[in-house]
């Protein structure tokens, strides 16, 4: 499925502008440079309130990960059938070069083989479900950035 | 004013279907209170709690109408820990001189499915798959591996040790003994961690009761003295559960509450990790206790592969963690679990631990419990 079949949107509110030019909104603070994610209204770490909402990097470096071997309980809301999934934290700047965050997503990739602390990593988007109004809802992901270069240059065919 | 612990309780901790929770509780409490030779009469205050078995308050009704002060303890993982924490201020204080400190739990089977919107997360966070404890300590004990050293072979060492412990544990759930290939085999749950690393959320109870220091020898003839109790909650920089991000590059756990736990306990005291003949350490997971020894100052970062190859941190070891089978054979019953290792810590100082006992006459305990949303609570027993 592409994203131009049928509607799309987000999961959230706030998490990732959308449709056009999707990017991760982290917040980072006026007063000491921390950066949130998602973007929130207090610091934690220096109790200021004046924080910017600002687009983070579409890449970063991979910092930890793991794999979902099991389909979890409620609250988790997937269209079936469940296959293990990656998670991981991956390390972003913010667009502007002013902060930087590690952010905590689903990976696209699911083999331990293929997985490495450090190494670089794409922002994509998958989709989760249909929503009551038949709508796609759509979360956020990373790749291997090789394996979006990969898709860039049209071999995903073979890839498997 | 010091602090006693007098009277110890266990449920046996497991599978018990239809007891509830609340039952395992007033079971642990009619124990605890056999083993000091009271009556529910004389006890004047109380602290307790569970995550999902109903209001430890409700217990008067069960176990004696009495009038006393019953505060209900529901913070998380700390539950235990927290209600121990305040018997223990409500003696020191002056207050009181006879206070029960209590937890259990009675949990469905499988992992827990944690509402985000009670951590102040977004309902996104548990939609897209993310909100899950065992994903945490899989990717915790992963980047602990990548910049430590630690190899796969010691997360089943660790799980191995637990099973085997437990074997000794009558109140244990899982007696069982796993080799280390069978748990290094089992079904991956969360990379690096199988199935036989993680402890299973269960059911339990425990309760204590705890008396002034200086009235300790009219209820036993083993007194075992609480010297600190503390309890914190993370700080900036940590890598904790349930975090949809983390500051760049903090380290496995430095500046996290179990550190600022453990070294306040010492501090108050007045003693260290080289002082501690036995310690009970929060073992969710086989990474879990491995990173723990060193959050706890017991080692530094990356020690814990020699020691574990060497045999430190069996009983007969130098630095004996979890004798009592810890979670992974005793489950994870939230509200009894911290409760549970001071009971154990009792049991081995007072020389009752029977085929797990730790030999050379233990003469101070530690305790380390950790958990969601980043809070652990840690104690130093003596005898």
């Amino acid at each position: 499925m592409t994203l131009s079949e049928g509607k799309t949107v987000p999961v959230a509110e706030g998490l990732f502008s959308w449709p056009d030019r999707p990017r991760l909104i982290g917040g980072t603070c006026a007063a000491c440079g921390t950066t949130t994610f998602p973007a929130q209204q207090s610091c934690p770490s220096c109790t200021g309130t004046e924080l910017r909402a600002g687009p983070l990097a579409e890449t970063g470096r991979l910092w930890t990960w793991t794999i979902q071997g099991f389909e979890p309980k409620p609250p988790y809301a997937a269209d079936g059938p469940f296959a293990p999934y990656g998670v991981g934290y991956v390390e972003l700047a913010t667009e502007d070069g002013s902060g930087s965050v590690l952010v905590e997503s689903r990976l696209t990739e699911a083999d331990p083989a293929r997985l490495e602390i450090g190494a670089p990593m794409r922002l994509t988007f998958i989709p989760l479900r249909r929503d009551p109004a038949g709508a796609t809802v759509m979360t956020f992901a990373f790749e291997p950035a090789e394996q979006a270069a990969e898709q860039a240059a049209g071999q995903i065919g073979e890839a498997s | 004013m010091n602090v006693a612990i007098v009277g110890i309780g266990i449920h046996p901790f497991g599978r018990h279907p239809g007891v509830s929770g609340l039952a395992q509780g007033a079971y642990a409490a009619r124990q605890a209170l056999a083993d000091a030779g009271i009556g529910w009469a004389d006890v004047e205050c109380a602290f307790g709690g569970s995550m999902a078995a109903g209001n430890a308050d409700t217990l008067v009704s069960d176990l004696g109408l009495t009038g006393l002060p019953f505060v209900n303890v529901h913070n998380g993982c700390a539950t235990g820990g927290s209600a121990l924490a305040m018997a223990d201020r409500a003696i020191r204080s002056g207050d009181h001189d006879l206070v029960m400190a209590m937890g259990f739990d009675k949990h469905p089977p499988g992992a827990f499915n944690a509402d985000p919107e009670e951590s102040g997360l977004g309902r996104w966070y548990g939609e897209t798959g993310l909100m899950l404890t065992t994903q945490f300590f899989g990717m915790k004990i992963q980047r602990y591996m990548h910049e430590y050293g630690i190899s796969a072979a010691t997360l089943a060492k660790v799980a191995a040790k637990a099973f085997r412990n437990g074997a000794r544990n009558p109140h244990a759930w899982r007696r069982q003994p796993l080799t280390e290939e069978e748990i290094a085999n089992s079904a991956m749950v969360s990379h690096p961690l199988t199935k036989y690393m993680f402890c299973s959320p269960g059911e339990g109870g425990i309760a204590l009761v705890l008396c002034r220091a200086d009235q300790a020898r009219r209820y036993t003839s083993r007194p075992v003295y609480l010297s600190a109790v503390s309890l914190r909650t993370r700080r900036f920089g940590s890598f904790e559960v349930f975090s949809p991000w983390l500051a760049p590059s903090p380290s496995g756990g430095r500046g996290g509450p179990s550190t600022d736990a453990a070294r306040a306990a010492f501090e108050t005291a007045g003693l260290g990790p080289k002082d501690v003949d036995v310690l009970q350490l929060q073992d969710t997971e086989s990474g879990a206790e491995i990173m723990h020894m060193a959050e706890t100052g017991f080692c530094k970062d990356g020690e814990q592969e020699a020691l574990i190859r060497d045999g430190a941190t069996e009983i007969g070891g130098p630095m004996p963690v979890n004798t009592d089978g810890g979670c992974l054979a005793n489950g994870e019953p939230i509200g009894a679990s911290g409760l549970r290792q001071v009971y154990e810590s009792v049991l081995q100082l007072r020389g009752a631990a029977g085929d797990r006992q730790v030999p050379g006459q233990p003469k101070v305990a530690f305790t380390h419990v950790y958990g969601a949303p980043g809070i652990s609570s840690c104690a130093v027993l003596t005898r």
